[in-house]
């Protein structure tokens, strides 16, 4: 690890004006992907910026259908919220099944978004339930966030405060995990709302996308049935030693059969 | 206790492990201490053109830098252990293997230089600034490939890349019994390439005393005095007695901590440089890249059999990969560990194996859990299991008709086994897998959409290495035997020096409960002291399941001499002749009377020998032993896997693994479990999970961490059920043969046996491990019938 400065502001106001302070200073969230690159010597900034003392940040609130996570709310916290549980069931459980135990009482929604990791859980959820990620700048829809590969809307200062998501008819989420990173290899959040059905995929390509293909089945037939057919190009597919593209474009199928199953229970 | 042998009693050493109150390599700290940094090549195979380090020198906190250069003249290469005649007479290839890179770097992670600095972080920066100049080479990291025309020489010592082509067994005998024979299976079998990941990462911590001109090592080692001859004798030209290795907790080996590595041998050396002592410890990230890994042999196999299912004969050839340089005892693995045990636990009359080694420019490759074992068994029961599908006779019955029942039997592969029974383990491993229901069991889960599959492995292997007459003549340059030193202190409780070495297996407990046994006594009041080569006589350290068997047999030999002498200074108390002695529960009876002496009366007797025959014994209670075994043992067994493939995603779930084996006697039963538990996650892991690579262009390591190697996490297993049959060894005194690496050698085969039984329908015959989601489901999409099976 390279040495750097550290800052622990306990106001939003604090560590926007340090970020502005410093452009090339970094935002320390729950650290699972930054710390490791710090360790790995990948990644040098001048100054790390810990928002862990920000009260505003972390929380679950739900007014008008619309729940609210604040951006640094530990995986863990949503995973036991009772709240998430009654309204978005499939999004605790994605919560649930983030990494192992320590990722999860250490990461946070607002970090795990911000570094955008190809095969992250979150970004499906945010995209499949077609939340607004809110930052002290704006409101960013979920279809207008996630851009590439570790890339965002974000821009520099910009801190993200909170996700609201609306909360939808029916949703359910199935991934198939990387056998080493556990991360996943592809994975399906399916989403039933009375505007349309929503599936977003995750781990399969550089960032998380839609398939607006199965949203058109299934929101004719609800069904796993309904996508049993469909197979997305893979050319725009991710190809790893762990799963080659056309392996990803199967599994996103079975994966999006799967968590309409599961919606369809809930 | 005198009945301490056979009670699964708690480990003795799990307070220290469980409390955190260990001692580790890294935990050691010394005053004034500097840390080691070593700059590692980002090239498969590339020339050094220069290097230059004048601005790491300088750099904060540096107090020195040493490249390959330092090193020329001052530092001999890396020996190995092990001599391999070639088919010619001729023997193996050794090039040399300087510690740092000398003109060559020859795989990424080829130590180039060390800074040793201050901090940690210091090394790394000045490591920062060392600019070195490559010129690049191509890279071959495919054995398969490292002999085809035009393929760069990785060294000049071996144009070809080629170490030796050895062959054990009767060619013409063999080829002779497949023209005959009625049916022919045959394989071609990769043994995927493994990276070892025990907990604890390599360490050492080296340092020089001016005063004494003598150096200490702290270092991660199975076997410190091994590591002490080879570097003080062959590698640093030092006194060997001016060497002290202490090998502290060790968290973990499977073998890969068996070796005299670089970093250890660099750190001993620059000691004196700096006159400083110097600490390295490995991250995760170096120990993928420069620990030595496991495996990686290609190979064709056939088996010939007659009408009936008699096996008649097998044909193996192999390509083992040696990575860039020979490891200590890499030259033995794929021969002398690897053919002589492809009979199998089968009568098989005629077997020839050609092995062809190659250097390759990937880490080093060496002993690695079951170490040339696993591959073994897995040409072995993957042939058997195939011939019996092509043959339509059950494998198990197939397995009954050449099992060998008479002992001893002498294979044509050298070995003679001592005693077994596999028709037992075998039998009580179908009781409790329930064989008989499983078709049930597959015709549920296919109604599930399911593949269900069920596969035997019957493994054996050559363990409690080695008389060392027989090992010399095989190419070993060092004794096999074991040391062991038994000292009775005057209180009567006694501390045991072995030599072999725990870094795991739990020897504190059970060699305790082995001398508590012999005199009587509490386990509580034996300790067991190993790993420090100033504290022990001498040893050759822990591997090839060779500790109760030959470390064991060592300290009942000394025992032995001390109850010997001890019953001499009972007859003087007791006034008796020393033939009238006798000694059971803790105490020395005159034979026939109720005239008795406890034994720690006796040994207070020796200590104050007041009322003692000085004029023909000696006082005191210490003995040592030397023990050199007269054969291997053969510890053997059967595992029955049961998997289900989920069709859609190629997903496989182990649902039932049963390990049914013969370790002879068994002295605690609860660490032997513990045993079979860990060996079978390894032999899973290879099978499903664990599949290091390289890329097959740039040689870079496309699994260095573990975010992309997959160790088998404890959701991957299921719940073993394990089983213990025993035919005692018959030729050491406590009749035990070994268990360390049962569980890696047998389970590879058992997991691959039954996801073929699952897919044999669909037309396919062999899968290559690790059996992954992505493999198994493009298998099936592939496959003949391939389609149906509802992916």
């Amino acid at each position: 690890m390279y040495a750097f400065d550290y800052a622990r502001p306990e106001s939003l106001k604090e560590a926007a004006s340090a970020l502005r302070r410093n452009a090339d200073a970094r935002l320390l969230a729950g650290g699972q992907s930054l710390v490791p690159a710090l360790r790995l010597r990948l990644s040098r900034p001048p100054l790390l910026i810990d928002l862990a003392a920000i009260g505003e940040l972390s929380g679950i609130r739900v007014e008008n259908n619309v729940i609210s996570i604040g951006a640094m709310t530990r995986h863990a916290d949503v995973a036991a919220s009772r709240e998430v549980q009654r309204t978005i069931p499939a999004l605790g459980r994605l919560a649930a099944g983030i990494g192992d135990r320590q990722v999860r009482n250490q990461g946070t929604l607002g970090g795990s978004l911000a570094n955008a990791d190809p095969g992250a859980d979150y970004p499906a959820a945010v995209l499949g339930l077609g939340a607004t990620v809110v930052t002290n700048k704006r409101a960013i829809a979920a279809d207008k966030f996630f851009l590439g590969l570790f890339e965002t809307a974000l821009k520099p200062g910009e801190i993200i405060l909170r996700v609201d998501f609306p909360q939808p008819l029916r949703a359910g989420y199935a991934k198939f995990r990387q056998p080493a990173s556990r991360f996943a290899l592809a994975g399906a959040f399916v989403c039933d709302t009375t505007s349309g059905v929503r599936v977003a995929v995750t781990g399969a390509g550089p960032c998380a996308f839609r398939a607006k293909r199965m949203e058109k089945l299934l929101a004719k037939d609800f069904t796993p049935k309904a996508i049993e057919k469909i197979l997305l190009p893979a050319d725009d597919l991710n190809s790893d030693l762990h799963a080659a593209a056309d392996y990803r474009a199967h599994l996103i199928t079975v994966m999006a059969q799967r968590a309409v199953a599961q919606a369809a229970t809930v | 206790m005198t009945n301490a042998i056979g009670q699964s009693i708690p480990r003795k050493e799990d307070f220290r492990f469980l409390t955190g109150t260990g001692q580790y390599t890294d935990d050691v700290q010394q005053p004034n201490q500097l840390h080691a940094y070593f700059l590692r090549s980002p090239h498969a195979h590339a020339r050094i053109r220069a290097i230059d380090v004048a601005a790491a020198k300088t750099s904060a906190g540096v107090a020195a830098v040493f490249t390959g250069a330092d090193l020329d003249g001052k530092v001999n290469g890396l020996p190995c252990g092990w001599l391999i005649t070639d088919m010619n007479g001729q023997p193996m290839k050794e090039p040399p293997h300087p510690p740092l890179a000398s003109g060559k770097v020859r795989y990424v992670g080829d130590a180039v230089a060390v800074v040793i600095a201050e901090t940690l972080d210091n090394a790394k920066d000045a490591a920062e600034a060392i600019a070195v100049d490559y010129e690049m080479l191509p890279a071959v990291v495919d054995p398969a490939k490292a002999r085809c025309p035009g393929v760069e020489t990785i060294h000049d010592e071996a144009p070809d890349n080629t170490c030796y082509v050895w062959s054990i067994g009767d060619r013409q005998a063999v080829d002779a019994a497949f023209a005959q024979a009625a049916h022919v299976a045959r394989l071609d079998l990769v043994n995927n390439r493994l990276i070892p990941n025990a907990i604890e990462p390599r360490a050492a911590l080296a340092s020089y005393n001016r005063g004494e001109a003598s150096y200490t090592l702290y270092v991660t080692s199975q076997n410190p005095h091994v590591e002490r001859l080879l570097m003080s004798a062959f590698v640093l030209g030092l006194p060997e007695h001016k060497l002290r290795v202490i090998s502290p907790d060790v968290g973990g080996g499977f073998g890969s901590k068996i070796f005299l590595y670089p970093e250890e041998t660099v750190l001993t050396w620059a000691s004196r440089q700096v006159e400083r002592p110097i600490k390295w410890t490995a991250e995760r990230s170096e120990a993928f890249l420069a620990d030595a890994h496991g495996r990686d042999h290609v190979t064709r196999a056939e088996l010939a059999l007659d009408r009936d299912g008699k096996f008649l004969a097998m044909r193996v050839h192999t390509t083992a990969a040696l990575g860039a340089y020979l490891s200590t005892f890499a030259s033995s693995v794929p021969t002398i560990l690897y053919a002589t045990l492809l009979s199998g636990q089968y009568t098989t009359p005629q077997i020839y194996c050609e092995v062809t080694a190659v250097f390759t420019n990937t880490a080093p490759v060496d002993a690695y859990r079951g170490a040339g074992r696993p591959e073994a068994t897995y040409v072995v029961e993957r042939l058997v299991e195939t011939a019996a599908r092509e043959l339509k006779i059950a494998p198990a019955e197939l397995r009954r008709r050449n099992f060998i029942t008479r002992f001893p039997h002498q294979t044509p592969v050298a070995l003679c086994y001592d005693t077994g029974n596999y028709e037992a383990t075998l039998a009580e491993a179908m009781r409790i897998a329930d064989v008989a229901g499983f078709e049930d069991r597959r015709r549920h889960a296919l109604a599930r959409g399911r593949l269900r599959g069920l596969g035997y492995s019957a493994y054996i292997e050559a363990c409690g290495l080695a008389p060392s007459n027989v090992a010399g003549s095989l190419g070993a340059r060092a004794g096999l035997f074991e040391a062991g030193e038994v000292r009775v202190h005057p209180t009567g409780k006694v501390t045991v020096f072995t030599g072999s070495h725990s870094h795991g297996q739990g020897h504190e407990t059970t060699f305790a409960q082995v001398v508590a046994e012999k005199f009587g006594i509490d386990t509580a009041d034996v300790e067991i002291v190993h790993g420090d080569t100033d504290r022990i006589a001498f040893g050759m350290g822990t591997y090839g399941s060779r500790s109760i068997a030959v470390g064991g047999t060592a300290i009942v030999r000394a025992a032995d001499k001390v109850i010997a002498k001890a019953k001499r200074i009972a007859a003087h108390l007791l006034e008796a002749a020393d033939a009238d002695i006798e000694f059971a529960d803790g105490k020395f009876t005159i034979a026939g009377t109720d005239r008795s002496v406890a034994f720690a009366q006796v040994a207070l007797s020796a200590y104050v020998p007041h009322n003692y025959p000085l004029e023909t014994l000696e006082p005191g209670l210490d003995e040592t032993a030397f023990y050199d075994p007269t054969n291997f043992t053969f510890p053997a067994g059967t595992h029955i896997c049961e998997i289900e493939i989920d069709p859609a995603t190629g997903e496989t779930r182990i649902v039932r693994f049963t390990a049914v084996d013969d370790f002879g006697k068994v002295i605690n039963p609860m660490i032997v479990e513990g045993q079979v538990h860990g060996g079978l996650a390894q032999g899973i892991g290879q099978a499903l999970l664990e599949g290091c690579a390289y890329d097959a262009e740039t040689g870079q390591l496309l699994t260095g961490s573990l975010m992309d190697y997959a160790l088998p996490r404890s959701d991957d297993l299921p719940s073993f059920d394990v089983a213990l049959k025993e035919t005692p060894c018959t030729h050491n005194p406590l009749g035990v043969k070994g268990c360390g690496e049962a569980g890696a050698i047998g389970a590879p085969a058992a997991v691959m046996n039954a996801i073929t039984d699952a897919l044999w329908t669909l037309g396919i015959r062999d899968l290559p491990m690790p059996a992954t989601p992505q493999t198994v489901w493009r298998a099936i999409r592939s496959a003949p019938q391939g389609r149906t099976a509802r992916t």
